[in-house]
């Protein structure tokens, strides 16, 4: 890696501050940006630290909604429990070493079109919450590897509402084991949600022909032979775009099953 | 009653305490006084010419030592092939030359450039960021068959085309074998590919090159299966340094499979800039460079054609074989589609007439060469599925059709050049059927079938010619290297032994497993036994680890030597007992006079050897120490028969590996759990390939799969737990411990009883799928059932 300037600052608005410099980043867990500075990829001039920040760790109830610290590492939130699909999910993003490393607001912030958090905050319908605003997740993740972060804004958590019922359903890419097609389905009380991971090129994204089967039907019958588009799909060594397309039916269908 | 000591003992593996404990000595834990890094510039292109390498702000760069281009090595040697193959018209191959730095052209995404030699490595790396290398790009040649076209780009400009070899074999049965095929009751034809493959070791590739002035000597610290072939291939070819000259050192190896024979670049590279800039140089490879300079394996597309008459019996087979060598040929390389894999076309199969050609192509890729089975399980697969794909035609029972065509007479010389000493593959494939509960099979079936699933049963046969190999038969065929092994063994006064060998442990608990033999031969606690590997200067010449030859030719010529030490010692003890040599008696460490009860210990006689007051002076010599070379008679030929039961998703295409089975015949074993291991890490890698591994490039030569986010390796959950068998036991017949080797057998073994439950599966389910290519990915099965 080339050489960089740390801080480690342990409140919000110190980090705030330690951002402002031109070039700086922020650095959770480091298990995505780690790999790319070690290859070089990335020339960061500071690189500001969350972890000794308390107030962003951690998950707390406040009424029906879950507010996830960002600086809260993967396997804090498997164990959490408290909806169980995201947990789930939790438990089931990478190794050990990643899930007690890596950070939901690392996830979110990255928005990396195969991870599995960006499904379960739009499927969800959770709100990334800031240094400076909330965010709907709806507004948030605005394609492969963007957000509607602002240049040195910080997710500070993120909250979500209790589903009625919900599942995630993944289907690994063989060599990551990242999501080659991932889908969160969350019937609340205002409808039901199915979000995509890993298929499109657009990034995570709301199945709406889904959720609108869903909402008179829940049940994975009434997605019988549904698929989205194959158009937008991401085509590699991994999966054509029409398999990708194939496979979200098929992860809908039995996220829908699963959901408890 | 399983022994607990000696031969036949699964004595816990000894080296393994430093392993788990952190307490191995691998070379990049080496670290040697003063010394300076080394960053390698590599092309990012495929194919083109270097225009020009200008170093000049590079090389004012803080910590920078030396900067090295091609230039530097104009009149240095190049990296030598091993192997001289002669093509159909009786032509020797064409050879590129292949430089330690790029000279004039880059040909592949990895070539090296430059290299910078600075105080750290993270100023030999910027340094190299600021080398600028002109490269005026060429078309890449990356389809072997597009290479082969007529105005095709060359990878090699001064060879006369793409084409390495075009071999036949054996060229006099080639017309004879189209005749049978045409006349054939039916003719069963398969088309596949065996896809390219990174070997993927655990430790990367480290080399370390120091020099001593006042000595004139050099050191390399490396990481290799082999130490003595790399002094004497870069010694004498390379760099041109005697052996007494040069001391190569590879320590603990974090596992080779092949990749760590070859003769690279860096080791070449670090031996010459160390005395260049009168420092030692080290090297480290990183991950990702690993995948774009680590020879690759296996890559080659085949057409294989099985001709059988009205009773279902093999008549003859024919192959057409495209062989990737990349761009340059690695060390063995030209060997591997040829003489590892023709040989080996007739399987355990009495098929009268078989035609190989193989043709061998230049591309803008990783040069190619052996990994875990090199050739052998190309010639499996291909044998395999093909016959499988006959049994399904033909509507009969893939294992009664194997088992009709089995070779049941030994020895049995194939149409292939070979001569197989002893098996029984029928007892093999009687053990499979039992561990593998074939009976049970059905139900399975039925119960996979409730839950929405597919299931399939794959079965499959292998043999190898393994413990390589007879030196003058080698030599007939090309190779530029004599297949012997060598020990010396010394005992020390007070009886304890040092066995030194030149094979090489990476992984295969040779530590372990040799002192067995001797401790066995002797009569001894095993724990007066060391074994000493990896150094040139404390080692006799010897070829290496590879080809599942460690125990069959490393520890034959063990045996001898240590008969020699026994006769000798015998000699001592007849002295000291006042007894004639021929009454003397070796048993449970104690020389004893036969029908006598009078008898000395081994460190008695031990000790007199070394401290000779009362010993036959004028007949023998102080000291217990010999040597032996050992060059085999024959190949050894492990076969045997293996079972996969699969199941497959047909919703996603994913296919999961529920049950696996290898009935083996290794011949007499040294350490059954040893040998498990060896057949469990190579079934891993086997169902690796075949369902997980792919080492892609684009049409522009650029690798795809350049790591493990797009490589896939086989982790624990992607393997059952597995049913291994190695009772069925033919024990060689021309070597001293009647061993065969097991280091390959189950990565050769595996892959096609993958595939063919793969297919089994998917026919089970109405899908009339008969072939598909490794790996068998789901979005692949997924197409290919609704294609
Ligand atoms: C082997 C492996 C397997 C993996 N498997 C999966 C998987 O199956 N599914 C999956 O979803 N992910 C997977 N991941 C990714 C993992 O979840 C990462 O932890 C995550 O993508 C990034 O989180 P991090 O805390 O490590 O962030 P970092 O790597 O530290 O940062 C990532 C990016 O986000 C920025 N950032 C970090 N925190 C914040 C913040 N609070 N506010 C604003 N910007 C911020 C950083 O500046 C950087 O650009 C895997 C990673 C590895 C190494």
């Amino acid at each position: 890696m080339y050489n960089f300037e740390f801080e480690r600052p342990t409140s919000v608005a110190d980090a705030v501050k330690a951002l402002g410099q031109e070039e700086a980043q922020p650095l959770a867990g480091g298990q995505t940006l780690i790999p790319t500075l070690k290859q070089r990829l990335a020339m960061p001039s500071k690189l500001v630290s969350l972890s000794g920040i308390s107030e962003m760790k951690g998950i707390t109830q406040e009424g029906r909604t879950l507010v996830v610290g960002a600086a809260t590492v993967h396997a804090d939130v498997a164990a959490d429990g408290t909806i169980a699909a995201l947990s789930d999910l939790a438990g089931n993003i990478g190794d050990p070493a990643v899930r007690n490393r890596g950070t939901i607001g690392g996830s979110v912030a990255n928005n990396d079109p195969s991870a599995c958090y960006p499904a379960a905050a739009l499927g969800l319908g959770a709100t990334i919450v800031t240094d400076r605003r909330e965010i709907a997740a709806d507004d948030f993740f605005t394609g492969m590897f963007e957000t509607a972060l602002d240049e040195g804004e910080i997710v500070t958590a993120v909250k979500f509402p209790q589903p009625e019922a919900a599942a995630y359903a993944k289907f690994e890419q063989p060599a990551s084991r990242f999501a080659l097609v991932g889908v969160f389905v969350a019937r609340t009380g205002e409808g039901v949600r199915v979000a995509v991971t890993g298929a499109s090129e657009g990034g995570v994204f709301r199945w709406r022909e889904a959720e609108t089967a869903l909402a008179s039907d829940f049940s994975a019958g009434a997605l019988d032979g549904m698929a989205p588009e194959a158009d937008d799909m991401i085509s590699d060594l991994h999966g054509s775009a029409a398999y990708r397309a194939h496979l979200v039916g098929v992860m809908a269908r039995r996220a829908v099953a699963a959901a408890r | 009653m399983p022994k607990d000591h000696g031969i036949g003992a699964s004595s816990k593996r000894r080296e393994d305490v430093r392993f788990l404990t952190g307490d191995g000595n691998y070379t990049d834990d080496i670290n040697v006084h003063g010394q300076a890094y080394v960053h390698f510039l590599r092309s990012d292109v495929a194919h083109g010419r270097l225009t020009s390498v200008d170093t000049s702000e590079a090389g004012k760069m803080p910590g920078v030592v030396r900067i090295f281009t091609g230039a530097d090595f104009e009149g240095v040697g190049g990296l030598p092939c091993g192997w001289c193959v002669t093509d159909r018209h009786g032509e020797p191959m064409q050879e590129p030359g292949h430089p330690v730095l790029a000279q004039g052209k880059v040909r592949h995404v990895g070539d090296p450039i430059a290299a910078v030699v600075a105080d750290t490595p993270e100023q030999a790396r910027d340094a190299a960021e600021a080398i600028i290398a002109d490269i005026e790009e060429f078309p890449a040649v990356v389809d072997m068959k597009a290479a082969l076209k007529e105005g095709a780009p060359k990878v090699h400009d001064d060879l006369s085309s793409n084409l390495c070899y075009d071999w036949g074999f054996v060229e006099e049965n080639r017309e004879a074998v189209d005749k049978a095929i045409q006349e054939a009751a039916h003719v069963t034809t398969l088309e596949l590919v065996n896809q390219r493959l990174v070997a993927n070791p655990m430790e990367p590739r480290v080399a370390i090159g120091e020099y001593s002035r006042a000595r004139d000597e050099h050191t390399l610290y490396t990481t290799s299966q082999n130490p003595h072939v790399i002094r004497l291939l870069m010694g004498a070819f390379v760099l041109g340094i005697p052996e007494h000259k040069l001391r190569v050192v590879a320590p603990d190896v974090g596992g080779g499979f092949g990749s760590k024979i070859f003769h690279y670049a860096e080791e070449a590279f670090c031996t010459f800039a160390a005395k260049a800039v009168n420092r030692p140089v080290k090297w480290t490879s990183s991950r990702s460079e690993a995948f774009m300079t680590d020879a690759h394996g296996r890559d080659h597309v085949t057409k294989i054609e099985l001709a059988l008459d009205a009773d279902n019996n093999f008549t003859a087979l024919r192959t057409d074989t495209h062989a990737n060598m990349g761009a340059y040929l690695s060390t063995f390389a030209p060997s591997v589609p040829t003489w590892l894999h023709g040989t080996l076309m007739a399987g355990n199969y009495r098929t009268p007439l078989i035609y190989v050609n193989v043709k061998a192509v230049f591309t803008n890729t990783v040069p190619v060469d052996a990994y875990r089975g090199a050739g052998r399980p190309e010639a499996t697969y291909q044998l395999e599925r093909v016959i499988d794909k006959a049994a399904r035609e033909l509507g009969v029972d893939p294992i009664a059709l194997r088992r009709q065509n089995f070779v049941t007479e030994f020895p049995y010389a194939t149409p292939v050049a070979v001569e197989y000493d002893t098996g029984d593959y029928n007892a093999t494939m009687d053990k499979l059927e039992e561990i593998a509960d074939l009976k049970g099979f059905a139900a399975r079936r039925k119960e996979s079938e409730a839950r929405g699933r597919l299931r399939g049963l794959g079965v499959n046969c292998y043999i190898e010619a393994c413990g390589i190999a007879p030196s003058n038969l080698v030599g007939q065929l090309g190779a530029r290297a004599g297949l012997y092994e060598s020990a010396t063994v010394r005992v020390n006064a007070t009886g304890g032994l040092v066995v030194m060998t030149g094979s090489h442990s990476h992984g295969q608990g040779h530590e372990t497993s040799f002192a067995q033999v001797v401790a066995d031969m002797i009569g001894i606690d095993e724990n007066m036994v060391d074994i000493v590997h990896g150094d040139t200067a404390n080692t006799p010449m010897g070829m290496g680890t590879y080809g599942s030859r460690s125990i069959a030719v490393g520890g034959s010529a063990m045996v001898r030597a240590t008969e020699k030490i026994i006769a000798k010692a015998k000699k001592i003890a007849a002295h000291l007992l006042e007894a004639s040599d021929a009454d003397i008696e070796l048993k449970d460490g104690a020389f004893t006079v036969a029908g006598t009860d009078k008898s000395v210990a081994w460190g008695d006689v031990t000790l007199a050897a070394y401290v000779p007051h009362n010993y036959p002076l004028e007949d023998i010599e102080p000291g217990l120490e010999e040597t032996a070379f050992y060059d085999p008679a024959n190949f050894t030929y492990p076969a045997g028969a293996y079972a996969c039961e699969v199941e497959l998703d047909p919703e996603t295409g994913k296919v999961t590996v529920e049950r696996f089975a290898a009935a083996d015949d290794f011949g007499n074993i040294i350490n059954p759990m040893i040998v498990d291991g060896q057949v469990h890490g190579g079934i891993g890698q086997g169902i690796g390939q075949a369902l997980l591994e792919s080492c892609a490039y684009d049409e522009n030569g650029q690798l795809l799969s350049a790591s493990y986010m797009d490589y896939a390796m086989p982790r624990a959950d992607d393997v059952p737990f597995y049913s291994v068998d190695h009772s069925c036991s033919t024990p060689c017949t021309h070597n001293p411990l009647g061993v065969k080797g097991c280091g390959e057998a189950g990565a050769i073994g595996s892959p096609p009883a993958v595939v063919n439950a793969v297919i089994d599966a998917m026919q089970s389910g109405g899908h009339k799928v008969d072939h598909i290519d490794m790996p068998v990915s789901p979005s692949r099965v997924w197409t290919a059932m609704n294609g």
